[in-house]
């Protein structure tokens, strides 16, 4: 019952974050209401059971991707006057859009037969010491390890290309050569000469 | 009368028990951080053969000891001044934002044998995700106040924090290879048997990246460049004053501690003893697991992360940044390469029958 | 090239560290200070009197060699004709808040008139207080006639 509370709050939380992230005027608002979907979002998740997922959830888009786009939308002035013009003349390829999603989550919803909660509820409760985590790794590495793999190295591909793309080496820059300056000795860079004293003439 | 206390206790339903260790836990969290600062300043103060704070006392007593009470109190009858054309929302929530994850963490962390506020099992990942949350504080503060010192104190921190934390995620990765679970009560008594069978012994280049990553995470010098007060002034936190700067300053230093009990936790077996099971010293008082361990390997990090302090000058930015990606995270990588040829042969940690 | 381990482990940032920590056992030097105070030189600058004869009369001749000598031009004098006829000063301000303490007015004055004290610890709390009337400077030097007198004698043969 609890837990049916908490799910509707939560859920309507992240419904109202979710407008909240579209209508806010201010991009910076609108990132942190990205931030607290996600963490209504970990919320759902954690009460279905997925604690590990909530909490990768929270890890990686809260904690290092959200942190770089409002690390970016904070730099960038962005002008939202500008960034309205085209807004009612592609209205209604929004509305489509969004219709067409709405229709294909009620078809999902409905093919199940139940709502809320119990949607991705296991029929059986698992016992205390079962690890949501330890049985993701062991699905993760045995029988998915070729797509886990695969994925893995999209990634790769794709960070390689970001820096392949934006990486440019600009002539005339005077950039310090670190290794250069560790590897320096003083005997390389200064004498030392004994002069003998001179007498007084 | 104890028994009937004892009795009472035990009848009080779980959720009303949590709450009073919680509340415990805060207030002596707090507490804590108080006298942190006045030790702080007193050991730094006699690593530059100074005295340090020695005029507030207590009662006639203890010179310097009353110091803290005299700054907060200092702090909340001053004037919380808002800058023109702030977001004034974002700059009062933005203290708070950084204070709750440096308390937060405090949940799944074992203080005792028995004394642990929630046994997750995904602590470690609990863990993690909290402290990556930390920078949002700084970063909204910097933003809200509508300041550049400010603000470029809060990008300089929030790269630093991201790029810190992929080294102090390694460095775990390690720790939970050898623990064989994201408990922290877990990781803790996978670490049983004396000084040596505890992490750091296999584990020491990434206790080392470990504790790094933390004084960075914490922004603490030698890594401070988001206050670095001789170019941008305080940094994030220019702005504020009175309580809401206390609070900062309250998160910073709650997250020392942290990370300094994490540090007693994931490689120096927490509230163990050091020479449990040894002949001696192992049968006494002294070889029983206790909160005593836990707070005495506490305090030695803390003194680690002022003695960074009181010796070593700024980094300047762009060094903060290659240390972090190119010495921390490789330093890592190898290691767990390491230890996946240990556990293969069995040796260290991965000899314990109960792993395979 | 340097030692690649050297480089990697960076043994100079323990030597830093043994040095903290050698301190932090070391005698320390702060003095306590309104309970202790460091020692004092006679030839010590601070704050100024006029100076009179034994006999009470003021030793200042308005000359002015200080007030021409002051670098800080924190001096201002004016002078008349006392009763008894001779030139005395009328007016004789010090700023304290411009003067730097150099002490070269005591070295120009002709009659140790104007001296620099060793009270070091003074403060003001209304404005205008930084001015040292020609009543107040000569207030300081009877109070202290005693101490300026033995600096004085204690500095004489260096002179």
């Amino acid at each position: 019952m609890l837990v049916q509370i908490l799910f509707y709050i939560f859920g309507t939380l992240l419904v109202v974050c979710a407008l909240g992230l579209i209508t806010a005027r201010n991009p910076v608002y609108s990132a942190l209401f990205l931030v607290l979907c996600f963490f209504n979002s970990a919320v759902i998740w954690l009460l279905t059971g997925a604690e590990f997922l909530a909490i990768v959830l929270v890890l990686v888009y809260v904690g290092a991707v959200m942190v770089l786009f409002l690390f970016v939308v904070m730099m960038l002035d962005i002008n939202v006057a500008e960034l309205r013009r085209g807004f009612t003349r592609f209205a209604w390829l929004g509305w489509l859009t969004a219709a067409a999603l709405v229709a294909e989550i009620v078809m999902v919803v409905w093919s199940h037969g139940r709502s809320g909660l119990d949607v991705a509820r296991t029929p059986i409760p698992e016992p205390a010491s079962y690890s949501n985590t330890a049985a993701l790794g062991q699905v993760i590495y045995t029988r998915f390890a070729y797509p886990f793999e695969l994925a893995a190295v999209l990634l790769l591909v794709a960070i390689v290309a970001a820096i392949a793309l934006t990486m440019r080496h600009r002539q005339g820059l005077k950039v310090q050569d670190v290794s250069r300056q560790v590897s320096v000795r003083a005997a390389d860079r200064v004498r030392i000469v004994k002069v003998k004293a001179e007498k007084r003439p | 009368m104890p028994q009937t206390l004892a009795i009472a206790w035990a009848s009080l339903p779980g959720i009303a028990r949590t709450t009073v260790w919680i509340v415990i836990v805060t207030v002596v969290l707090i507490l804590c951080v108080a006298f942190l600062t006045l030790w702080e300043r007193k050991v730094i103060g006699w690593m530059q053969l100074r005295r340090g704070p020695n005029r507030v006392r207590i009662l006639g007593l203890f010179p310097g000891l009353g110091q803290p009470f005299a700054d907060v109190f200092k702090l909340l009858t001053k004037e919380v001044v808002i800058p023109t054309n702030a977001n004034k929302l974002i700059f009062w929530v933005a203290p708070m934002i950084a204070l709750i994850p440096a308390f937060a963490a405090w949940a799944v962390i074992p203080l005792s044998p028995d004394l642990v506020i929630s046994q997750a099992n995904a602590g470690l990942l609990y863990l993690l995700a909290l402290t990556s949350m930390g920078v949002y504080g700084v970063i909204l503060a910097g933003w809200a106040a509508n300041s550049k010192y400010a603000f470029l104190g809060a990008l300089r921190s929030a790269a630093q924090m991201v790029a810190y934390e992929i080294a102090m995620g390694f460095a775990l990765v390690g720790v939970l290879m050898a623990s064989g679970s994201m408990n922290l009560g877990t990781i803790v008594r996978a670490q049983e048997g004396g000084v040596l069978s505890q992490n750091w012994f296999w584990l020491f280049p990434l206790l080392i990246v470990y504790f790094i990553s933390g004084v960075a995470e914490t922004n603490r010098a030698p890594f401070d460049v988001a206050e670095g007060e001789s170019e941008i002034v305080a940094g994030f936190h220019v702005e504020y004053s009175g309580i809401a700067f206390a609070l900062f300053f309250l998160a910073e230093y709650a997250n020392m501690i942290l990370i300094s009990a994490l540090t007693a936790v994931f490689f120096f077996g927490g509230w163990l003893s050091p020479w449990q099971g040894y002949p001696l010293l192992g049968a006494t008082i002294l070889g029983q697991p206790s909160f005593f361990w836990l707070a005495l390997k506490m305090f030695a990090f803390l003194f680690v992360f002022l003695w960074l302090r009181a010796t070593f000058p700024r980094y300047r930015y762009d060094q903060i940044m290659r240390l972090g990606w190119k010495a921390l995270i490789p330093v890592t990588l190898v290691w767990i390469g390491v230890e996946m040829v240990l556990a293969h042969y069995r040796v260290g940690p991965w000899a314990r029958p109960w792993f395979h | 090239m340097a030692n690649p381990l050297k480089t990697f482990l960076m043994p100079e940032l323990i030597k830093g560290l043994s040095v903290t920590a050698r301190t932090l056992f070391t005698r320390k030097y702060t003095l306590n200070y309104p309970e202790e105070k460091t020692p004092q030189s006679p030839r010590f600058r601070g704050l100024h009197a006029l100076r009179r004869y034994a006999n009470g009369q003021e030793r200042c001749i308005a000359c002015k060699l200080c007030e021409a000598v002051c670098p800080a031009v924190c001096i201002t004098i004016d002078s008349d004709v006392s009763q008894d006829g001779t030139r005395r000063t009328s007016r004789y301000d010090i700023d304290l808040f411009k003067c730097i303490y150099c002490g070269f007015c005591e070295e120009a004055c002709p009659v140790d008139a104007i001296v620099l004290t060793r009270i070091h610890e003074y403060h003001m709390e209304h404005r205008g207080e930084n001015i040292m009337s020609k009543d107040k400077l000569l207030a300081v030097g009877e109070r202290y006639e005693a101490m300026i007198a033995a600096d004085k004698a204690a500095d004489a043969p260096y002179r």
